[in-house]
């Protein structure tokens, strides 16, 4: 019996390497620190009824933001190990194995559990606040989207530590990833993983179309919508239309590897350049779902921290919309090598480069919002100002690569391995954290220490021209992608020192970033105005944590930065809006079944993954069971009585 | 887009005039979000079941040396199936006329009718495969059968996951009557049939009929 | 502290870009090709990345010049009109700049992607040699067709005389990729694909496979020597007088997973490539139906698919690899 259990626990659990087994066992111990802190602290109700089975957009929010800084702390640790190995590979210090499951899983998380998160993070907390709404159209479906991509996420690491990483690259080409090239679990992980979470982004993605769409305050044209509101709706219109496709190609990969079909299998009449195809058709969206947002924030805080308008409104609407309409036609760039033809190639290289005319416009707007203002250097503002110039020449790599015969010098190179991480780092990460600076008082209510932050700042942008200036130049000395050695004499050897030591760098950034926020907290100071930035948004007309309900009195919207004006004619003496009495609010009440459904998503992936059906059926049962559980539940929203919204209300604004 | 000035915002007095708005608008603007978000829902199915049509397509000659679909996919019961779905489709849209007129048996009544039918073509879906996996061609076969199986087995599943929802619809009718709420589930659910009769013919035609002929 | 770094970060990008570009040492390898197809490609580089500098260099200057003169510090005598947001000159003006500069770039990118399509031959007196290419797990297989012989991670050629490399892979996905000759080309199994090359010079080049194929992909490089042609041709001979001659037997062998050194062969098994890049196809009909796998779909996109034919073809067995690269899926 007891060596029944251990050779189950020793296939069952990764063993065999020091790295691993030390972050088993501080998996292990964290795990029972925070149960046992939970207990002792008497929490867990606190943390069912405040957290879990919260429907309020803010927490939903705040909790994709925890989780996505989680996941990059793991994703940037995969890096280092990444850039260790390659600035000695000598010394082996990760094998080949290991190697191609840390690039592999450094990709996923960075995209798929990092960079989304972050994104819906913020969507969540800012969207309502910005149209001026109570909260998301379909609250519960947004609690589910959270929980779906957070037990995805789940599946997807504990592969490190149980039953093996997958390592066939981030999009997992067959026939590599198909079973006859990883007949190992990983890979059934990398699926399950990113299709339980895949199909909460995609629940994300009509959930804020809708919202944006049908609950604006009243007034509020499209036109009036403030830039971030337009770049998610572009960015979540791209989901709808990009996910789908993810999610069949997923599948079938599964089927391909549980049922035997021969969908991409290189025998059976498989084609596996089909999956490439597909793949791509998601991933080339995918990227732009997620640097859109991050155009939006940019447009926020340029003009916020310039003290005036946004340049070029309506040419900045049309750049987002014809960028997420583009970004659906020009998938094949991603392969010119395939030998697809000179028709073929010329077509996508064509809308390629279609797509930097917007882009390049959209930079010139926030140039000139800034021309003829008042630039105040807040750390939202310097991100800000940090991505312009990464972002043009990222940019302009780019379209470097998208001239076709070129790439054929450049594709899988250390020079494409620069470019995206310059237009992923620099356009998307320094988007978001801009962002995530400028509404942090918005979402806790106490500012982030500003000195503290500029010390990040630096680290981080010159830790990234360190890390990935000498990589282009790798690339044009002809080192490929995912080596994990280089045992000849190339001359690649001093530019990877410094491209690791620019890694570390940026490490040592994180390092400053959590630092800053454990001193804001241990110094905290209460946000006394809701208006920390003297903003020009609805957002900043609320307190700052903004009530459950938002808006006592929902605002009626004339213009495009609705707050800003408001201030302006109460400073000009006009007077404020009158007040209309307050009314019962209707919110919706917290439910517990989005998590319970996306536990049984992971019990089933789980099961799957191992080929375990006793555990994978009940898994789906649970999950049909919830949602007719919700189907049978009238009772899902209540009123707030106007008594309490007074109260609340004096309470807030009595801090005045 | 301006209408969006009568959002359910509006219904709490944001114009200063509509205090009494009460309880009823609410429910009447959520429903009418959820119908909207149901559409957007189903246009991300339309492009799953491009992308399964897609790779039908790619793979539709790769056989392998294998079984071809002309050689094993019989029409007759293909038709009937059709005709089946086709009706349920009718009854549904009779349903909904029903539910219009405030007729709440009649309602359940023609949703059953519908759910009868569609469970008969899911019999009639599970028989055929059986017969093909009887005859030598199943997911593993080749290409063209692992695309074949996926594509038509979504749309089962998809008529499958109907059935249940319909049931537990019949079963709230039944006990909660025709309210705002159940209303909008049921129309709902008929957008979802039609939905799937649409796919259904594309099925027909792509798979069925230029795969025999 | 934001504003020396601004005005200092705009040259230093520069000056790197310029570094990596001009090529200085000879490690760039990319901007040091020895032959045709390697050099038309860096002329482009040089050419997109000259007309993209022609851009942003000025937008990276005119940002720092911005984020310095309206900077908000006391008594500043730079203008403020918070409230402009619109000019449709200027909005016109910088829609154009991108506008034309794609348009340009557009237009030389078109025109070299048909002159520097892979599987176009190289105008030159010399015909051609051949070169099967075949990349297995970990490592490639080179064969020569007409002078039946094969190497392992090793490849020899003439100077001045154009390669056609004929590419394909016993299992994952590869791309195969010599630098200083010019750009890459996958290896996929169950079709050929063509690339032509020519070195204009001796020398030896360094040559990788550049896609992901799991774990030992990093040891997949391999040298390739351009050498005159009597040079070339004593190799050749020495090859078939002193090394040892590749079975069947020994083929599947190099198909096990696993590295290998330099190998040479003086023979190889008749008809090898075919069966390499038929052996997934099933039945009779089976060739026809592969076919329509990759040519019916444009979002396949596929490639020429060799017309597998039958293996049991005639000595000429690269004839039966109908390249039908020229027909392409014009289905945009």
């Amino acid at each position: 019996m007891l060596d029944k259990i251990k050779e189950f626990a020793s296939e069952f659990f990764v063993t065999g390497d020091p790295l691993i087994l030390g972050a088993q066992v501080s998996i292990g111990l964290s795990i029972v620190a925070i149960i046992f802190a939970l207990t002792f602290f008497k929490k867990w109700r606190w943390l069912w009824t405040e957290w879990l089975t919260s429907v309020d957009h803010k927490k939903i929010g705040i909790m994709y933001i925890i989780a996505s800084i989680l996941m990059l702390f793991r994703g940037g640790v995969d890096a280092l190990l990444m850039r260790v190995q390659l600035a000695a590979p000598e010394l082996e210090f990760l094998v080949p194995e290991h190697y191609n499951q840390i690039f592999t899983t450094h990709g996923v998380i960075m995209i798929l559990f990092m960079a989304m998160p972050l994104m819906f993070g913020l969507f969540n907390i800012v969207v309502p606040l910005q149209i001026g709404a109570r909260d998301v159209a379909f609250p519960f479906l947004n609690s589910l989207s959270f929980w779906m991509f957070f037990f995805g996420a789940m599946l997807f690491n504990v592969s490190f530590i149980i039953g093996g990483s997958p390592d066939a690259g981030w999009l997992a080409y067959p026939p590599l990833s198909e079973l006859s090239g990883s007949p190992g679990l990983g890979q059934d992980f990398y699926i399950w993983g990113i299709q339980i979470s895949g199909i909460g982004s995609l629940a994300t993605g009509i959930n804020f179309v809708v919202t944006i769409l049908k609950m604006r305050a009243p007034g509020m044209k499209l036109m009036q919508m403030p830039m971030f509101v337009w770049s998610v709706l572009s960015s979540c219109i791209t989901i709808m239309f990009a996910f789908p496709i993810l999610t069949v190609t997923l599948f079938l990969l599964f089927i391909d590897r549980y049922l035997g079909a021969h969908f991409f299998t290189l025998d059976g009449g498989g084609n596996p350049m089909m999956y490439i195809n597909l793949i791509w058709m998601w991933g080339h969206p995918e990227v732009y779902i997620v640097i859109l947002p991050a155009f939006g924030i940019f447009s926020e805080v340029v003009s916020a921290f310039s003290k005036k308008k946004l340049f070029g409104y309506k040419s900045m609407v049309f750049a987002l919309m014809s960028i997420s309409f583009f970004s659906f036609f020009t998938w094949a760039h991603h392969f010119f090598t395939m030998g697809s033809g000179a028709n073929v190639n010329a077509f996508f290289a064509l809308t390629t480069m279609l797509i930097a005319i917007p882009t390049g416009v959209k930079v010139f707007n926030w140039l000139f919002t800034m021309y003829r203002g008042r630039i105040k250097f807040t750390t939202p503002m310097m991100w800000t100002i940090a991505f312009i110039p990464c972002f043009v020449v990222g940019g302009m790599t780019g379209v470097l690569l998208s001239v076709a015969p070129a790439d054929f010098q450049f594709h899988n190179s250390y020079f494409l391995i620069a470019h995206f991480h310059q237009v992923l780092i620099g356009g998307v990460v320094f988007g978001y954290f801009a962002g995530l600076y400028y509404w942090w008082p918005k979402m806790f209510g106490f500012r982030l220490h500003e000195g503290l932050g500029k010390w990040a700042f630096w680290f981080w942008n010159i830790g990234f021209y360190v890390c990935f200036m000498p990589q282009y130049a790798l690339g044009l000395m002809g080192m490929t992608r995912r080596f994990n050695a280089y045992d000849f004499d190339m001359g690649w050897q001093p530019l990877n020192v410094v491209s690791t030591v620019g890694a570390f760098l940026m490490g040592i950034a994180f390092i400053f970033q959590v630092w800053q926020i454990a001193h804001s907290i241990k110094f905290y100071k209460k946000e006394k105005d809701g208006d920390a930035w003297d903003g020009r948004t609805l957002e900043w007309s609320i307190p700052s944590p903004a009530p459950l309900y938002n808006f006592a009195r929902l605002p009626q919207v004339t213009s495009q930065d609705e707050w800003w004006e408001e201030k302006q004619r109460i400073a000009n003496g006009q007077p404020a809006k009158p007040l209309v009495p307050l009314e019962p609010i209707h919110m919706p009440k917290n439910s517990g079944i989005p998590f319970i459904m996306s536990l049984c998503w992971f019990t089933a992936g789980f099961g799957f993954v191992w080929d375990w059906l006793w555990m994978a059926i009940p898994g789906l049962i649970g999950v049909a069971i919830c949602m007719l559980v919700r189907s049978f539940s009238y009772d899902t929203d209540y009123y707030i009585p106007v008594d309490e919204i007074e109260r609340t209300e004096a309470a807030l604004r009595g801090t005045k | 887009m301006a209408h969006a000035v009568s959002t359910p915002a509006g219904a709490h007095g944001g114009h200063g005039a509509g205090h009494g708005g009460g309880h009823h608008d609410d429910h009447h603007d959520q429903e009418s979000l959820k119908t909207f978000g149901f559409w957007l829902f189903l246009i991300t199915d339309v492009i799953l079941f491009g992308t399964l049509f897609a790779t039908y397509v790619v793979l539709r000659l790769n056989t392998d040396g294998g079984p071809t679909g002309a050689e094993l996919l019989e029409m007759n019961g293909i038709i009937i199936s059709t005709f089946i779905l086709l009706t349920s489709s009718f009854t549904s849209g009779i349903a909904v006329l029903e539910m219009n007129k405030g007729n709440k048996r009649g309602l359940i009544l023609w949703l059953a009718i519908t759910a009868v039918l569609g469970a008969s073509f899911v019999f009639l879906e599970v028989n055929e495969f059986m017969h093909l996996v009887h005859e030598g061609a199943n997911i593993g076969t080749s290409a063209y059968w692992s695309a074949f199986f996926v594509l038509v087995g979504t749309h089962g599943l998809h008529v499958s996951v109907g059935l249940v929802w319909m049931v537990a619809l019949i079963l709230q009718l039944s006990r909660r009557g025709i309210t705002p709420v159940t209303k909008r589930k049921v129309s709902i659910i008929s957008l979802y049939w039609h939905f799937l009769d649409v796919v259904w013919i594309f099925v027909f035609s792509i798979v069925y009929l230029m795969g025999v002929m | 502290m934001m504003r020396p770094y601004l005005r200092m970060l705009t040259p230093v990008l520069i000056m790197l870009m310029a570094v990596m570009l001009s090529g200085c040492g000879e490690q760039f390898i990319v901007l040091d090709p020895k032959g045709p197809i390697g050099e038309s490609q860096k002329d482009l580089i040089y050419f997109s990345t000259i007309l993209c500098a022609v851009i942003i260099v000025p937008v990276l200057i005119l940002t720092a010049v911005i984020v310095w003169r309206y900077r908000d510090k006391k008594g500043s005598t730079a203008s403020y009109k918070p409230n402009w947001e619109h000019s449709t000159k200027l909005e016109i003006t910088w829609w154009s700049i991108p506008i034309v500069a794609i348009l340009i770039l557009a237009i030389v990118t078109v025109k070299y992607t048909y002159a520097l399509e892979p599987s176009k031959p190289i105008e030159s007196a010399k015909a051609p040699i051949t070169i099967q290419v075949t990349s297995l797990d970990w490592k490639w297989l080179f064969k020569y067709p007409d002078e039946d012989i094969a190497t392992v991670n090793y490849i020899k050629i003439p100077e001045d005389v154009p390669v056609k490399f004929q590419l394909t892979s016993d299992t994952a996905m590869n791309s195969f990729w010599v630098p200083q000759l010019g750009g890459q080309i996958y290896s996929m199994s169950g079709m050929a694909m063509t690339l032509y090359l020519q070195a204009d010079e001796q020398g030896s080049y360094y040559g990788s496979g550049a896609n992901f194929t799991g774990k030992d992909f990093a040891k997949m490089t391999f040298k390739v020597d351009a050498t005159s042609e009597e040079e070339y041709k004593a190799w050749i001979a020495e090859v078939k007088a002193t090394s040892p001659a590749l079975t069947m037997e020994g083929f599947e062998q190099l198909t096990e997973p696993s590295t290998s050194d330099v190998q040479l062969f003086s023979s190889f098994p008749e008809g090898l490539f075919n069966k390499i890049v038929t052996q997934y196809v099933n039945g009779d009909g089976g060739a026809h139906h592969n076919h329509g796998g990759g040519t019916t779909e444009p979002a396949a996109a596929a490639d020429e698919e060799a017309t597998p034919a039958d293996t049991t073809e005639s000595h000429d067995h690269t004839a039966s690899i109908t390249n039908s690269n020229a027909h392409n899926h014009a289905g945009h």
